[in-house]
């Protein structure tokens, strides 16, 4: 086994998670905000954000979709160890990673039931550059409007447009977070 | 950091607590649906909080700072409670003033003190489900919030107005969030529910009935009401005996045995830090006995 398999996971999980987990909800509560995640590191190209995501939100009981970009024997390794999540179709998965072009075509993510609007994919998308420019964002969580440099505007508008349907976006680049609930509003600028 | 190794950080086991942030993951994205989670034992009764307690748990850092009250009070014994039980297991830092927490879990009220970005409010919910009491069935009300079918909700506000001339309900006061979803707000005063679009994060856990739901920072809550009889809180009409506030939820105090009472912020500590700026009552006459009663 390869010695990168081994390491990347969090040195004191209880507080590393606490602290990533409290980025990663008020980046959910805030659309369009960038925060700091780090503290996991995974096989390239992996990013630490994304790295981190996984330790936080992932474990056993969650099927994971990786899509090509993010699927070498490496990144098989690391997750077995550090997760232990199952790796399966993107029709059965709780939560995706990978880059945009690679999780295409989204519509093969769970979306929830009306009944169970929760049962939907989390979508963690591994961008090259995140900033808070671009789309306008509208909706909860934001005063009056926010900006987010969104890979692609119509994918996420028509998410929206099925509220409460639909599934659920962090974005990761390096360090960086921000996300993207099904709830907001987009509007390209 | 000195720590209690009896105990993981904030008492729950680590995959307690990924299960518990994913269904606050989605609490998040669907603002007012309640997600089920698998709510587990604590060590308190079930109705002490539970579900608060599992939600704040799951939140802490070491960095953040607690204050929980209990129908606006620091000093109840619930209250004082669940402060010891996070001092001890967490090891986080405790206040009572509003200002300074970070994290406050409630029983039932909304501190008078306006919340700022990067505070969380936690509340503790009973019965999450607003349509619980009018319709038994978990498999209906389920269906009736997929097909935002509130009719029902409506009719028991009106039943309300055809009995007692108003909207006779005074607490839970059913709210109805960016226009989707009705919500409990748990048993707060509706004189509390204009309060619901804050700033900061509003999460809320019942621990019994196994339900995650949050209200994202400046959400739209809108209590229900009709054209005709529009929402109104309320409050008593008097002013706090002891800082003379006229602006805030009182509770009504018994002071003897002949009919004797007075009314004091149910807030403690924003009571406690006016009477400390100098805020006094307009009128002395705290714990004379009013009007008699028989």
């Amino acid at each position: 086994m390869q010695n990168t398999a081994l390491t990347g996971g969090f040195e004191n999980a209880p507080v590393q998670s606490a602290i990533a987990f409290r980025a990663c909800l008020e980046a959910m509560a805030r659309p369009g905000t960038l925060h700091q995640l780090d503290g996991g590191a995974a096989p390239a190209p992996c990013s630490a954000a994304a790295a981190t995501a996984l330790l936080t939100f992932c474990d056993a009981e969650t099927p994971l979709f990786l899509a090509p970009s993010h699927d070498s024997p490496d990144m098989r390794d690391w997750l077995a160890f550090h997760i232990g999540a199952s790796l399966v179709a993107p029709e059965n998965a709780m939560f995706a990673l990978g880059t945009w072009d690679s999780l295409q075509p989204l519509s093969r993510f769970a979306i929830g039931t009306p009944d169970y609007p929760d049962r939907s994919a989390t979508l963690i998308i591994e961008l090259p550059s995140l900033s808070a420019s671009g789309a306008r964002l509208t909706g909860p969580g934001i005063k009056e409007h926010a900006h987010l440099s969104l890979p692609s505007v119509p994918e996420f508008q028509q998410n929206a447009a099925r509220f409460p349907l639909g599934w659920d976006a962090l974005f990761t680049c390096g360090h960086q977070l921000a996300a993207l609930p099904r709830s907001t509003k987009i509007e390209a600028s | 950091m000195t720590q209690d190794t009896h105990y993981n950080f904030a008492y729950l086991d680590e995959q307690t607590k990924r299960m518990i942030r994913r269904a606050l993951l989605k609490a998040m994205a669907i603002p007012g649906y309640q997600v089920p989670f698998a709510s587990r034992e604590m060590p308190m009764p079930y109705g002490w909080g539970t579900g608060g307690v599992q939600v704040s748990a799951a939140c802490l850092t070491p960095s953040d700072t607690l204050k929980v009250i209990d129908q606006g009070a620091d000093d109840t014994t619930n209250a004082v409670s669940i402060r010891k039980f996070f001092e001890k297991t967490a090891q986080v830092a405790t206040t009572e003033s509003t200002r300074a927490a970070s994290l406050i879990q409630t029983r039932h009220r909304i501190p008078e003190e306006p919340l700022r970005e990067g505070q969380i409010l936690v509340y503790q919910v009973p019965i999450p489900e607003p349509l619980r009491f009018l319709e038994p069935r978990e498999t209906e009300t389920r269906k009736m919030h997929a097909l935002q079918d509130y009719g029902l909700m409506h009719v028991k506000l009106y039943e309300d107005i055809a009995r007692h001339g108003n909207i006779a309900t005074s607490y839970a006061y059913p709210v109805k969030v960016q226009g989707r979803y009705v919500m409990d707000p748990s048993p707060i005063p509706k004189f509390d529910n204009p309060k619901l679009r804050m700033a900061a994060i509003q999460l809320f856990g019942a621990g019994r009935e196994q339900r995650i739901y949050a209200i994202p920072p400046y959400t739209d809550v809108v209590s229900l009401d009709f054209e005709d009889h529009p929402f109104e809180p309320s409050k008593a009409n008097h002013a706090c005996s002891l800082c003379g506030a006229d602006h805030t939820y009182l509770d009504e105090v018994i002071v003897d045995d002949r009919g004797g009472r007075m009314f004091v912020c149910s807030d403690t500590d924003y009571c406690a830090t006016r009477q400390a700026t100098g805020a006094a009552p307009a009128q002395t006459a705290t714990s004379q006995p009013q009007e008699a009663q028989p």
